[in-house]
């Protein structure tokens, strides 16, 4: 089975793409699953199962969705292996910009869209950086200057991506990426892999449970802003 | 440049040889003030906390400002994508039939594509986007110079040989006219900025018809003057060989020019319309029947004399939308008014 890595900011047409990209690798007899994870709630696993697509939905609640991510993703792919999976495709939201859900050795696709404006791709963390592919959406509605002026930006974020424009609404482009993810290497389990870059930190008082504000109450892993 | 040479320049030296290099550090959020040290000394000098606040590994520096230059001397070097011609093989239409054609298009040329709405306009501007190799629901193949396109570039993101305008289209950045041009031109590593700022936006302007600034924000431009500055702006400033343009009738550009100046530039276009004064403007038009091209029609001479006609009406209704504009009355004698664009003999028919 193969395992590949979906992440981008939220709205930026992650779940769109990866149903244009069922389509395609449909055709050719390949067994699909995904594992989306979200934060409070999601519609889109009802997405999936109207299109026939075996999904596992797990909703982070009050924890950094990262951690919550990188806690299941081994029982993920078990999971995976379990229901005869070719593919298992893992979408997560990059909700802060700093996530970082990649992992060694499984193909690593970043989603952005053009809507969110050329400063963006500077914006984006190990999400994007650390991306093998980066698929831009929404080009259908923005001037053909700004999608070139985006496109600069990301590869000069990440100079080692392929960069692969698609269409949600229509598909076009997703046999592009679905070439990219035949070159995903196999992935029978994650025992013993690293992530490719540290997950954001959380650990203060905040964190578990605190809601009042002041110094007295933050103990832990705090950082404070020179106002001076 | 060797693998020492490069972490042993000063930042300074750097910025020499390579101008483009202080985005790298800025994108990074790493900006550097001492630009006496060397690369090694920089990246050394960073903490490790600092390099985690940025979601950066200390180990990946060196090799990401490697693949940075060597991806910006890519996008700035002599490569810019040319081609002599494009082949458009045929696939087939919605119901599986053959679609016999072979169609070689050279710079310069134009082509009109016409077909009632849903007969698979879009999906042939859309095989033609994606340099469909057989792998789209039409089948199609595009050639570039005789060849399929280079897998190796196609698939790492060489998307500089199509560029589109659409009826859809809009600016979405929040910024003017002068900034949204040098920002484009920044992206393709334009020599001299302001001369290519100053050309595009007064080609932009002739196309409008109505003068904008270049400190007008993109966003507040009309639709034609939007249309306008991204005609001329994919005219100047795009690269692409390719341009694919969908329904801009309404667009309230001077539509001749517009393609007159792509043209100039060499550019292959392809026209989706159902105007009859565009359609004419190409040398052909495939007629999309069914997902299919049912035929291709040469523009004739009679035709082309026919559009000069054509055209002299056009301006007569372009003179009665500005009456309109300017608030004034639409009063006056048909006959006298179009007598410049009809013979006597035909002036009965408007009785």
């Amino acid at each position: 089975m193969k395992l590949v890595t979906v992440a981008g900011p939220p709205s930026c047409g992650k779940t769109s793409v990866i149903l244009r990209l069922t389509e395609t690798l449909s055709k050719v007899g390949s067994r699909l699953g995904v594992i989306k994870f979200d934060c409070l709630s999601s519609e889109d696993e009802h997405r999936y199962n109207r299109a026939g697509i075996p999904v596992k939905l797990g909703l982070a609640g009050g924890l950094c969705p990262d951690h919550f991510f990188v806690a299941n993703i081994e029982e993920g792919v078990r999971w995976g292996q379990r229901q005869g999976f070719d593919l298992l495709v893992c979408e997560s939201a990059g909700l802060c910009n700093r996530c970082s859900p990649h992992i060694r050795g499984v193909l690593a696709v970043c989603v952005v869209d053009n809507l969110s404006g050329v400063h963006t791709p500077a914006k984006i963390g190990p999400m994007l950086k650390t991306a093998d592919v980066v698929v831009i959406t929404k080009g259908d509605v923005v001037s053909q200057a700004e999608r070139e002026v985006f496109a600069f930006r990301i590869k000069q974020v990440n100079p080692r991506a392929a960069v692969v424009p698609m269409n949600g609404l229509t598909g076009q482009g997703s046999l592009m990426l679905e070439r990219h993810l035949r070159t995903a290497p196999e992935t029978p389990d994650l025992e013993g892999v690293r992530l490719r870059f540290s997950m954001p930190a959380a650990l203060c008082s905040y964190c578990l449970g605190e809601t009042r504000i002041g110094p007295d109450c933050q103990i832990g892993n705090i950082k404070t802003m020179d106002f001076s | 440049m060797t693998e020492t040479t490069l972490l042993h320049l000063t930042i300074d030296n750097l910025l020499i040889r390579h101008p483009y290099a202080n985005d790298f550090f800025s994108l990074l959020g790493l900006p550097c003030e001492a630009r006496h040290l060397t690369v090694e000394a920089f990246f050394s000098s960073l903490s490790d906390e600092r390099l985690n606040d940025l979601g950066l590994l200390r180990e990946q520096l060196e090799p990401r400002l490697r693949a940075f230059i060597s991806q910006m001397e890519d996008l700035r070097s002599e490569s810019l994508p040319t081609l002599q011609n494009v082949t458009l093989c045929g696939g087939r239409d919605k119901d599986g039939r053959p679609e016999d054609i072979r169609l070689e298009l050279h710079p310069g040329d134009v082509v009109s594509v016409v077909g009632p709405t849903g007969s698979g306009k879009s999906r042939l501007l859309a095989d033609v986007e994606c340099l469909a190799q057989g792998d789209t629901p039409s089948g199609r193949r595009l050639l570039i110079d005789g060849n399929a396109p280079d897998e190796n570039l196609w698939l790492g993101g060489e998307q500089r040989l199509v560029a589109q305008l659409s009826q859809n289209m809009n600016f979405v950045m929040d910024v003017s006219v002068r900034e949204f041009l040098s920002l484009h031109a920044e992206s393709r590593l334009v020599e001299d900025i302001d001369v290519a700022v100053g050309q595009i936006f007064s080609t932009a302007v002739l196309l409008a018809g109505e003068p904008f600034k270049l400190e007008t924000p993109v966003t507040a431009l009309s639709g034609g003057q939007s249309r306008a500055l991204m005609i001329a702006d994919v005219a100047c400033l795009s690269a692409s060989p390719i341009v694919l343009i969908d329904e801009i009738e309404n667009a309230g550009v001077d539509r001749r020019q517009a393609l007159d100046l792509l043209v100039k530039q060499e550019k292959i276009v392809l026209l989706a319309t159902h105007d009859p004064l565009l359609a004419l403007l190409g040398q052909r038009r495939l007629v999309i029947r069914n997902g299919g091209i049912a035929d291709i029609i040469e523009t004739s001479d009679s035709e082309r004399a026919l559009l000069q006609r054509l055209n002299r009406f056009d301006r007569k209704f372009a003179e009665l939308r500005d009456c309109v504009r300017q608030g004034k009355r639409l009063d006056f004698d048909l006959g006298d008014f179009l007598a410049d664009c009809l013979p006597h003999a035909e002036q009965g028919f408007l009785d």
